[in-house]
């Protein structure tokens, strides 16, 4: 084990960060669009749209992650133009996306649901409309619980961002594969890969302890 | 029912004919985009018989049946071990000793802010490089037991820190030495408060074997991708793969939703929530 197999190998690394980088950031702006539609429709007073989101969500949720990348990157180019077309990178972002949306979807569901019956009630009591019951009462409030699961799934997602390795996505999962190949020193290798994961994953967790703490509060 | 029809007025006649007219429009369209994926399907020839008949054959379905059995032989080891592994590191980070405090909150916060599929090739090329020869079943097995342990030592904790401090102080008042406090007393009940959780992290254990296909470990993706490669019908295979694996997760997801049902009925709903510290599972309140 060679620290010199780390700093030789610095750009190969600084390759696969960035890899990892704008797969989380595209999967995490994928996941937050359609997580949201699929929230809205899963506390929608629209029977179907309730349940073809629900079934979305349980299916997605209960698909391990690599399963869905695979089936993404290998089977379904099968089904011809234009889908055989789309690059790796493209099938990784869309299983990222597709796997954390059934995720962002709950937490924002269980925060709407968070805020107790009452506080609309109240609203509506003063004669508050709809729109004004959620812009200004219930959603202010659903959005402090709202923040600290969404941002562990943002870490979860960085974390499972490695996935684009089981479909030979430049990340750093991927690099440090190649590092072993090449240097056959596994041990450091792996441990540059720790490095820069704990690089993403170590500021973000201490960031979302603090809003955690910041955004508690008592109901 | 829902949630929001609360936050306005209960729907009236016309309020409901409008939902009634958007649930058909709505349905309508969700079937549509489902006939589109089937049509897609069939005009590139994806539905003929024969692209299934191989694989779901008796020969084709025992070998996925002995990728499933790979699969859960897999995760049956690792949740035991992350399990006990995971609550000798939630005592550490409760120990009074600040060494082990430290050495066990070092342990959680690496291992959890690591990809599992990376801590799986420490298994599979870190551990020979020390000296240590392992299976790939093993490598796979340790690989996810790094990963989860911390994870359940952090839910074993929370469980530990919800409950009422008397409990722990009668039982020293009753003159119970500090082990015996932790193990007849403390965790018992941490660990029957924090059930469904731990149970929601075991489907994320079970979801991860899925990674052993990188290391080659013969669980149910391998075993998908052998057969789908030589039978030609990848597609196919995933599908079938994907099926599996969903139906054995949703399952134990129901057993989680079940349990958490019945912890807010016999503890109420306070004593369930500590949501966040399992990994991705997010509670369903």
């Amino acid at each position: 084990m060679q620290l010199s197999t780390i700093t030789d190998n610095l750009d190969v690394y600084l390759e696969g960060f960035v890899g990892t980088l704008e797969l989380t950031a595209l999967g995490a702006l994928g996941s937050l669009v359609l997580g949201t539609v699929l929230a809205t429709m899963r506390v929608s007073p629209v029977p179907s749209l309730r349940a073809g989101a629900t079934v979305y969500v349980e299916i997605l949720r209960n698909c391990p992650l690599p399963v869905l990348a695979v089936l993404l990157a290998f089977g379904l180019p099968k089904l011809g133009e234009p889908i055989r077309s789309f690059s790796f990178f493209t099938w990784a972002v869309l299983a990222l996306a597709l796997y954390h949306a059934a995720f962002v979807c709950e937490a924002l569901r269980s925060g709407v649901n968070s805020v107790s019956t009452g506080q609309g009630e109240a609203a509506r009591s003063l004669g508050l409309t709809f729109g004004q019951t959620m812009s200004l009462v219930v959603l202010p409030q659903a959005f402090r619980t709202v923040v600290p699961p969404l941002g562990n799934i943002l870490i979860a997602l960085t974390k499972n961002s490695a996935v684009a390795a089981t479909i030979d996505v430049t990340d750093i999962t991927n690099q440090t594969e190649f590092v072993i190949n090449d240097t056959v020193d596994p041990l450091a290798a792996l441990a540059g890969a720790a490095f820069f994961y704990l690089l993403l994953t170590l500021p973000t967790g201490l960031l979302v302890g603090k809003l955690e703490r910041r955004t508690a509060f008592s109901r | 029912m829902t949630a929001v029809a609360s936050y306005g007025d209960p729907l009236g006649p016309r309020g409901r004919r409008r939902a009634l007219v958007a649930s058909v429009l709505g349905a309508l369209v969700l079937l549509g985009l489902l006939a589109f994926a089937i049509g897609k399907f069939a005009s590139a020839g994806q539905l003929a018989g024969e692209r299934w008949e191989e694989l779901l054959s008796a020969d084709g379905a025992r070998a996925f049946g002995r990728g499933l059995k790979a699969t859960l032989k897999a995760a049956a080891m690792a949740i035991a071990l992350s399990v006990g592994v995971g609550t000798v590191m939630a005592l550490g980070r409760l120990s009074h000793r600040r060494v082990i405090r430290g050495l066990a909150g070092t342990y959680v916060q690496l291992f959890r802010a690591l990809p599992s599929l990376l801590l799986i090739l420490f298994g599979f090329f870190g551990l020979p490089a020390l000296g240590i020869d392992v299976s790939k079943y093993w490598a796979l097995v340790i690989g996810l037991t790094l990963y989860n342990s911390a994870i359940f030592a952090e839910v074993i904790r929370a469980g530990v820190l919800s409950l009422p401090r008397g409990q722990a102080e009668a039982a020293y008042a009753v003159g119970m030495t500090r082990g015996q406090v932790q193990r007849l007393v403390v965790l018992p009940q941490a660990v029957s408060r924090m059930l469904p959780s731990l149970v929601a992290q075991g489907v994320v254990v079970l979801k991860d074997t899925s990674y052993g296909f990188v290391i080659g470990y013969e669980e149910l993706l391998r075993t998908g991708q052998f057969a789908g490669e030589s039978t030609a019908s990848l597609l196919q295979a995933y599908l079938i793969v994907a099926i599996g694996y969903i139906a054995v997760c949703f399952s134990l997801s129901q057993v989680a939703k079940w349990l958490e049902g019945r912890q807010a009925r016999r503890y109420g709903k306070s004593a369930v929530a500590v949501p966040g510290v399992e990994d991705l599972a997010v509670a369903q309140r």
